[in-house]
């Protein structure tokens, strides 16, 4: 507990370092070159929002590959897939020959991140938290390793800005509605989300209440903790597009028809990356979120 | 009631006799030596191929060298680049595939032949499943209930929980399966099946508390994967296998011997009892460790030593050596689609053994069907 607590000092103090150094050296290398090359000029972004924030930046033209979740925006798309955050080829990332790799937390496997480590490749860590701060942290990381912190400083300051007012009109408005975030149905059997997830982050900062709160991580929930989660909405991805239809069929499930959100059939989809990316696009996201789950109550 | 082919069980007993089938044995030698060239040209194909050109051959001279001064960094006149794209991922992959293909097709035919039942295969009579469980068992609770054991045993800690895994589910299945000596093959597929089932709940079971970076580790246990080799892998794994490899051929004439069934074996003079236990370790061991670092990897165990059998026949004394290099050179072939074929990403390698060993596996089935007694 207590190396958490100075974990966290050190690195805000870290933080305020950093913002300091970048107000007094704008479009300075923070770093010495031997650890992130800030005049890179070929980048692979691992993470969607890891490629938003690069786009936000307007530096997307360094970028010559992205893994499978970087498909916001459209452009990214026609970059070339180095394979899924997790699971990634190191010969693969190697053979569009990068000098800087953008990496999300949680980019694996580590075996594949060691060699890419060991060739000597700049790679540039970018911490992940489901929080408004866990965004501007991403922002300023990927400013500095970009060495555009001149440009990404107010980025991060706006979104901050952004993100508190999203909040604050989101807090009344969307405030003790119990929402159940359902990741998956396959096979009837509903995949929820608990705390410590991006799901759980989102609908705090929209300042929904988080029906299933007893465990971390994404759980299968039987029908009994579904009646007793008792969600007034329902909050998936949207995959399909075709609200209606999906609601009827999600709502058919047993246990979940009898809850608040089935006997009114309140679903809510969004777009996967956008609500659950954590990153330039998020605070839209709040305010979109805590708009629709307002309309549900009539 | 032994199951194989009729002409199969005369020529296992001339193979036996050292009378030879006057076709398949020189056909068997043919094909035996032409394994090994396949799989030399297979292995300099696979270092060669791959999303970076690198000048294999320019660069394979430096190894022994480079490893015998257990040297850091690349050699002079060599590209750093280059030669991690040999030495950490071609080349340890390289090994890793031909030792986990060798494996699991050897361990196939002993249990092909122990069993007496060409359908017998680690993968489909759930010793895989057992493995996978035990493996599974230290990735979860390697951090806390059995934080202590994973301490003694460090990176060989995941292999022998696979290999006990294996040695427990063997040990279950023989014993279920084999009444007074006589294996019952139905008896034997479906014990395979209930007991794949128990040890796949249990492993859901462990799904179901592990932490998002265990789930990722155990969702390699499904498809199978080679992604993650280095040298670590390797030791872990190699002595176990090559200890497996080199004493296999030992039990050839034993495994010749079975086919005429178990009491005629021992008139024969072989000591059944010590082979069985033997075959029963050996392979236990071996699907064991290669589940331990390449997860499920199915089909190359059934679809190998089959293919062989009808081509050089039944002799364990060919079948044996032959499976391995076939097993070796097809796991690496696929290995090495699965890392260009959708290059710069990759794709599991269990997908592309199922393509290509479940419509094979069908086939055999439909040509079989009548002899097989299912």
């Amino acid at each position: 507990m207590s190396r958490l607590f100075s974990n966290r000092l050190l690195g805000i103090a870290a933080a305020i370092a950093l913002t300091g150094t970048a107000l007094f050296l704008p479009e300075k290398p923070l770093l010495a070159g031997d650890d992130a090359p800030v005049d890179a000029r070929r980048i692979v972004a691992v993470g969607g929002s890891v490629t938003e924030v690069v786009f936000a930046l307007g530096e997307q033209h360094r970028l010559i590959a992205r893994d499978t979740t970087s498909t916001f925006p459209s452009e990214a798309n026609t970059l070339p897939d180095v394979g899924y955050i997790r699971a990634l080829s190191p010969e693969g990332v190697l053979s569009v020959d990068p000098d800087l790799i953008l990496m999300l937390e949680g980019s694996g496997p580590p075996e594949a991140v060691e060699v890419l480590e060991k060739s000597g490749i700049a790679i540039a860590r970018v911490p992940e938290a489901y929080t408004g701060e866990g965004i501007v942290a991403k922002v300023r990381t990927v400013g500095e390793a970009l060495g555009v912190s001149g440009r990404a400083e107010p980025l991060a300051r706006k979104l901050e800005a952004d993100l508190a007012a999203a909040r604050e009109d989101a807090g009344d408005r969307s405030a003790g509605i119990r929402v159940l975030f359902i990741l998956s149905t396959r096979g009837g059997r509903i995949l929820a989300s608990g705390t410590g997830t991006a799901a759980d982050g989102i609908l705090k900062l929209a300042g929904a209440t988080n029906a299933v709160s007893d465990f971390t991580g994404y759980k299968q929930l039987s029908d009994e903790a579904i009646l007793s989660a008792a969600p007034d909405v329902v909050l998936m991805m949207d995959r399909t597009g075709d609200h209606g239809a999906s609601a009827d069929e999600l709502f058919s499930h047993p246990a979940l028809g009898k809850t608040p959100a089935g006997k009114h059939k309140r679903l809510v989809t969004m777009g996967g990356q956008y609500l659950l990316g954590f990153g330039p696009r998020t605070a839209e996201a709040v305010r979109d979120l805590a708009a629709r789950l307002a309309e549900t109550r009539g | 009631m032994s199951l194989w082919p009729r002409s199969a069980r005369v020529a296992a007993l001339f193979g036996l006799t050292e009378a030879g089938d006057g076709n398949r044995e020189p056909l068997a030698r043919i094909v035996t030596g032409g394994l090994v060239l396949l799989t030399l040209a297979v292995m300099l194909g696979s270092l060669a191929t791959g999303p970076i050109a690198v000048p294999v051959l320019d660069l394979l001279p430096h190894v022994p060298g480079h490893v015998l001064a257990a040297g850091d960094g690349a050699p002079d006149g060599v590209s750093l680049r280059d030669w991690i794209v040999v030495m950490d991922i071609r080349l340890p992959r390289l090994v890793l595939g031909a030792l986990v293909g060798a494996a699991l097709a050897v361990s196939g035919a002993v249990m092909q032949g122990l069993f007496r039942n060409p359908l017998a295969d680690p993968g489909i009579v759930g010793v895989s499943a057992g493995a996978g469980l035990g493996a599974a068992l230290f990735i979860v609770l390697g951090n806390a209930a059995l934080a202590p054991v994973m301490a003694l045993l460090g990176i060989y800690a995941v292999p022998l929980a696979a290999f006990a895994g294996g040695l427990v589910t063997t040990l279950l299945l023989y014993r279920i399966g084999t009444r007074g000596g006589i294996t019952s093959v139905a008896t034997l597929l479906l014990a395979g099946i209930a007991l794949g089932a128990l040890t796949g709940a249990m492993t859901g079971l462990l799904v179901y508390v592990a932490d998002d970076q265990q789930l990722r580790d155990l969702q390699f246990w499904g498809l199978g994967s080679l992604a993650g080799s280095n040298w670590e892998k390797v030791l872990s794994a190699a002595p176990i296998i090559l200890a497996m490899l080199v004493s296999v051929p030992f039990l050839a004439r034993g495994l010749n011997a079975l086919t005429l069934g178990e009491a005629a074996a021992a008139h024969l003079g072989v000591r059944v009892q010590r082979l069985k236990n033997l075959s029963i370790l050996l392979v236990a061991a071996a699907t064991g460790a290669s589940v331990a670092v390449s997860g499920g990897i199915g089909f190359v165990g059934i679809v190998v030593p089959h293919l062989l059998r009808l081509t050089i026949g039944p002799d364990h004394r060919y079948l044996l050596p032959a499976s391995g290099l076939l097993g070796a050179s097809l796991l690496i072939a696929a290995d090495t689609l699965a890392r260009t074929i959708v290059a710069p990403a990759e794709m599991p390698i269990g997908i592309i053994t199922a393509f290509a060993g479940a419509p094979f596996f069908l086939w055999i089935l439909l040509r079989k069907r009548g002899l097989t007694g299912l």
